[in-house]
């Protein structure tokens, strides 16, 4: 009994260590079981806690979907929840006025990649130092598995039901050629890469993009035969190249195929230190006075 | 160690389908919200790969490694 006792405490520790990033009062999430989310929070509080980084210094901004769910309400710290598809400019707001914060972005495919592309691909144009964590589910989950910009070709959703016709977003690439410092593709099976690529892209300056192919049993998965979460991993597993590999592949061997790894990394100057910068070297020439003569008012 | 908070449990057997050793068993019985929470039959077969902990989307398994 007493054995049990001290087992209990031991586990009640532990959690704790792990619930302190967490608002355990909204727990169990409300995502559907199975779902991917869930993985991809467990993985961001591992990374998080890894880096004893003190969630007061992370600010997490998010858009509207299910993924969005993810850093608010669940993960305790600062948190923005914006409209449809505009998690990036609210969180380059955030970023120029606070640089000293780690400004992190947590939305999906429809959020990030359909309502609100274009601020995507310019703020890896400016190279921005935000970190955009894309859980990308090929579709829009929380609304009933309407087409999104990332649903493959020939899939049938329930705005397409009599298949899709529209080529996929590679998304992954298309940020790299924008011009980002740090890219890398996973999936949620592949737990471990991803909590890694998750601490390095929560340290590297620059606009650091993680896509993470994430499972929607729901929405997608009755679609596609992938009923359950189980079943969807399992086809992670099987249909997962290392980007190494691919390289030494055929297009038509790497067909259906999704290709993980580390895209990119770059050293690049960054967006909020050049603006800086450029404030200071013109008040300087304006006001004749050095930046540590600056009053507030 | 292997504890397993079974009222955070929504039964989706990811922990069962991908225990690289086949440590979980689904359980006969329910939890409160009518969900089969998984039950560590093997647990000395347990390695502390911490797998089951990233994989579980509810925070359910906590694995303490001696």
């Amino acid at each position: 009994m007493a054995e049990d006792a001290d087992r209990k405490e031991v586990a009640e520790k532990r959690r704790h260590r792990l619930f302190k990033y967490l608002r355990k009062e909204v727990l169990p999430t409300a995502f559907c079981p199975g779902c991917g989310c869930g993985i991809v929070l467990n993985c961001y509080a591992h990374a998080v806690d890894e880096l004893q980084l003190d969630p007061n210094d992370i600010v997490a901004v998010t858009g509207i979907g299910c993924s969005s769910w993810i850093p608010s309400p669940y993960f305790l710290g600062d948190t923005l929840h914006t409209t449809h598809g505009r998690p990036i400019p609210f969180a380059t707001g955030v970023k120029v006025m606070q640089p000293d914060k780690t400004v992190v972005v947590i939305a999906g495919d429809g959020d990030l990649i359909g309502i609100g592309g274009n601020h995507l691909i310019h703020a890896a144009r400016r190279n921005i130092d935000i970190k955009v964590f894309l859980v990308n589910n090929l579709i829009y989950g929380m609304t009933g598995g309407q087409l999104a910009p990332t649903t493959p070709l020939g899939i049938s959703t329930t705005t397409s039901p009599h298949g899709n016709v529209e080529h996929p977003f590679e998304i992954a690439e298309l940020v790299a050629a924008a011009g980002a410092s740090y890219v890398a593709r996973w999936t949620t099976y592949h737990v471990f890469p991803l909590m890694e690529s998750m601490q390095k892209a929560l340290t590297k300056k620059g606009f650091c993009f993680l896509e993470i192919r994430s499972q929607c049993p729901i929405s997608y998965g009755r679609r596609v035969g992938q009923r359950t979460g189980s079943e969807a991993l399992q086809e992670y597993k099987e249909s997962s190249v290392r980007i190494e590999d691919a390289a030494e592949m055929s297009p038509e061997e790497l067909e259906g195929k999704i290709i993980i790894g580390k895209l990119i990394e770059r050293e690049k100057e960054e967006f909020t230190g050049n603006l800086r910068k450029l404030n200071v070297e013109l008040r300087t020439k304006k006001t004749g006075r050095s930046p540590e003569e600056w009053s507030l008012s | 160690m292997i504890e397993i908070d079974e009222e955070l449990c929504k039964g989706c057997g990811i922990c069962v389908d991908f225990c690289p050793l086949k440590v979980f068993e689904t359980s006969d019985k329910i939890n409160s919200r009518g969900y089969y929470p998984p039950l560590p039959v093997k647990e000395k077969d347990c390695v502390g790969c911490r797998l089951c902990e990233l994989l579980c989307p509810e925070f359910s398994i906590i694995i303490i490694n001696e």
